[in-house]
């Protein structure tokens, strides 16, 4: 009898490791869990969900003979809000990957949950370096860009360029603090100084009592640790207080080509800023921007160009092990090279970070723009390995220290 | 609400009833996470308990608070921290949790006990958005973020509480416990007296009552059973985050006695379960959300005026008469 059951479960625990060697549920379920009506909808929102639905178009609609499924949801930047869909998706939908998640705030929270369920996260719109630092996930791969590469970027160049005095208008959120926290380490290797900081609460309508205490700084440059509707209402109201003109100037650390299309090139002109992708780069990247702007109506984001890459890369790793477990996928992803549109010769690092290239970019005046989204200029490129934490100075356990 | 010259064999009647009508809501919640989302069914818990003490006040002190996410929220605050950061065993970041709470209580309690109505309501809203700005600044609480990954633990040093059906009924026992705290005190003298305070209180000090004092105690008791809601909740989604100590969850507990019906037993947990089933179920409308609960919420007030499970009651009620009294 005992021998019976024992059989039994054994061949039910047989069943189980196969079950695991194939398709769960028999069908890939991609989540992307985004900002849809907030101040980061525009940089990356319903566009990442188009992006998703490409790239899942893209790949022929199926993967390893069993069909992708996309659903999509709105986290309204509440870490709660956020961590209560990842986990009905991943316990109830049978989602096995959750995409995008800009706010860092809420992309800790999922990770966490990933983390513990092993789904993948891939993440586009965030930018805490914690996610690959700290918080790192053996199935979380930080694909697009994060605060250490846009402190190495914009900061490094703003510093080697004179401006050794910085005062901080900081988000009060993950991101804001690893921005500022990354920024600040850029500047002091540099041998500048950091004067101050204000924190200001996520989505803030009026920014006049922080930059008043920029002003009073006299800091050469006051920078921005915020980003989307934030960045945008900061410079327009820096603008309205005559910062730039009293010879302080503004760095938005984290400035995307949707925010300088809603402040325009009047007041954008002249931001230096840094980004992973420019849909006016090589015949490739525009040929991806057309399409995608044929279906949204607007230009894409680095955010949204991310996610179509990983995405894609995340497919190709499941028809490669032909499995949609989550570690073995991560591991095959991590063990393939990164080649598209946006990405050349990217690798996943084992922290889980994409290494690739960075560029550094100026917004045009409005007399050097020649039509509609011509708004930047290439200044220089920041090489993968620069724009990555060393591995050296790494806090992830997963990172082997030898 | 004068009911209590009902002839005995009702009482006995309706106390069966009463009894029949627990067991079989207690049966439901034991197997209804085999078939409903069990972290769903926590988070309406959570609610239903919270909106029941809230009641309390409200439903029966006739005190329309309108700050109790103060409670809920900064007891969620507390026992994450003391969870997370101290590394208190389960049991006890909650009962810290609850006792943050409770004195956060007295001190709203004893500030606000002396306004009636309106002046009541905004008492407690401008001391609960005193909190609320309090949670964004501190650096403890951590802004926008949170307090992420609190460990779940284990209660009593044995019960794992990582596992979702582990967890739910020990969910399930913390409501039962707080609902039976609340039935015990509706149902007792003070209960009573508190009734006679809401219905004329110049009467009930008339008669000799200190009305402040029961209105402080029940506010009290109030508190601390939000408080115990809101550690619970913070334990079960391992975060504690702005949104339990913005106004709009004070607002949302108004909303949930509201349609459940203010001043019954079962009114609050009726409403928190509705409630939280939109919320639930509705999220893929977006910011649509708000707009079709104020529908609902409307709709409930034109047609529903004592709620759902006031409505009920009062069918029943007339039903029970009509018996009682055959041929008229």
């Amino acid at each position: 009898m005992t021998k019976r059951i024992l059989g039994l479960a054994a061949a039910s625990m047989l069943t189980i490791g196969t079950a695991q060697a194939q398709i769960s549920d028999d069908v890939v379920k991609i989540g992307v869990l985004s900002d849809m009506s907030g101040l980061y909808s525009d940089l990356a929102g319903q566009g990442s969900v188009i992006a998703a639905q490409m790239a899942v178009k893209d790949f022929g609609g199926t993967v390893a003979g069993k069909p992708i499924q996309i659903v999509s949801a709105d986290h309204l930047n509440k870490a709660d809000v956020g961590s209560a869909i990842a986990r009905q998706w991943i316990d109830q939908d049978k989602v096995d990957a959750i995409v995008d998640v800009p706010t860092s705030s809420v992309a800790l929270a999922v990770q966490d949950i990933t983390k513990e369920r092993g789904k993948v996260f891939l993440i586009s719109g965030a930018g805490s370096s914690d996610l690959t630092n700290k918080a790192c996930s053996p199935t979380g791969v930080h694909w697009t860009y994060d605060t250490y590469a846009l402190a190495q970027g914009t900061g490094g160049a703003l510093v080697a360029q004179g401006g050794n005095s910085w005062f901080f208008i900081t988000a009060d959120y993950a991101f804001g603090h690893s921005l500022e926290n990354d920024a600040t380490a850029v500047i002091k290797s540099f041998g500048g100084k950091v004067l101050g900081s204000a924190n200001v609460p996520l989505n803030t309508a009026d920014f006049s009592s922080y930059l008043l205490q920029a002003q009073t700084s006299k800091a050469k440059i006051i920078g921005l640790a915020n980003a989307g509707g934030d960045t945008i209402n900061s410079i327009k109201q820096a603008a309205e207080f005559g910062i730039t003109s009293g010879g302080q100037s503004l760095a938005g650390l984290l400035v995307f080509i949707s925010d300088v299309h809603s402040l325009g090139l009047k007041v954008a002109q002249g931001l230096v800023l840094t980004e992973s992708f420019y849909w006016d780069q090589t015949d490739e990247t525009r040929a991806w921007a057309k399409r995608f702007s044929a279906e949204a109506k607007k230009v894409p984001t680095m955010v949204q160009a991310g996610v179509y890459g990983a995405v894609t890369h995340y497919l190709k790793a499941i028809d490669a092990a032909k499995t949609d477990d989550g570690k073995t996928v991560v591991a095959r992803m991590k063990e393939t090279p990164i080649n598209d549109f946006m990405t050349k010769n990217g690798k996943i690092r084992e922290d889980g970070r994409v290494i690739r290239d960075m560029y550094l970019f100026q917004v045009k005046a409005p007399g050097e723009s020649k039509g509609e989204y011509d708004y930047y200029k290439q200044l220089a490129v920041i090489p993968g390995d620069v724009a990555a934490r060393p591995l050296s100075a790494s806090e992830c356990p997963l990172v082997k220290k030898g | 609400m004068v009911t209590t010259v009902a002839p005995v064999a009702t009482v006995g009647r309706r106390s069966r009833a009463g009894l029949v009508l627990t067991i079989v809501l207690v049966a439901l919640a034991l197997i209804a996470p085999l078939l409903v989302y069990p972290v769903f069914l926590m988070k309406a818990l959570c609610f239903a308990l919270f909106a029941c003490a809230f009641n309390l006040v409200a439903g029966y002190g006739g005190l329309l608070s309108f700050g109790h996410a103060a409670f809920f929220g900064s007891a969620g605050y507390v026992t994450a921290h003391a969870a997370k950061v101290w590394g208190f065993p389960t049991e006890l970041a909650i009962v810290v949790g609850v006792l943050a709470g409770t004195v956060l209580g007295v001190v709203f309690g004893w500030i606000a006990i002396r306004r009636q109505g309106i002046y009541f309501a905004m008492v407690t809203l401008a001391l609960s958005q005193m909190i609320y700005f309090y949670a964004l600044q501190v650096p403890f609480t951590h802004g926008e973020d949170g307090i992420q990954a609190v460990p779940r633990g284990h209660l009593f040093g044995f019960i794992d509480l990582n596992q979702t059906m582990t967890m739910y009924y020990v969910v399930l026992a913390i409501f039962l416990i707080g609902f039976a705290i609340i039935f015990r005190t509706i149902h007792s003298p003070f209960g009573q007296v508190l009734k006679a305070i809401r219905e004329n209180e110049p009467r009930a000090i008339s008669l000799g009552y200190r009305t402040e004092r029961y209105k402080l105690v029940a506010f009290i008791l109030s508190a601390a059973l939000s408080s115990l809601a809101g550690s619970t909740k913070s334990i079960v989604f391992q975060l504690a985050s702005l949104t339990d100590v913005h106004w709009s969850t004070s607002g949302e507990v108004v909303l949930m006695s509201l349609i459940g019906g203010l001043g019954t037993v079962l009114g609050p947990v009726v409403g928190a379960v509705v409630l939280t089933t939109m919320e639930n179920y509705l999220a893929q409308f977006g910011s649509w959300v708000t707009v079709i609960q104020g529908v609902i919420f409307v709709l409930c007030v034109l047609t529903l005026r004592s709620g759902i499970v006031g409505a009920i009651e009062d069918v029943l009620r007339r039903r029970s008469r009509r018996k009682a009294a055959p041929g008229v």
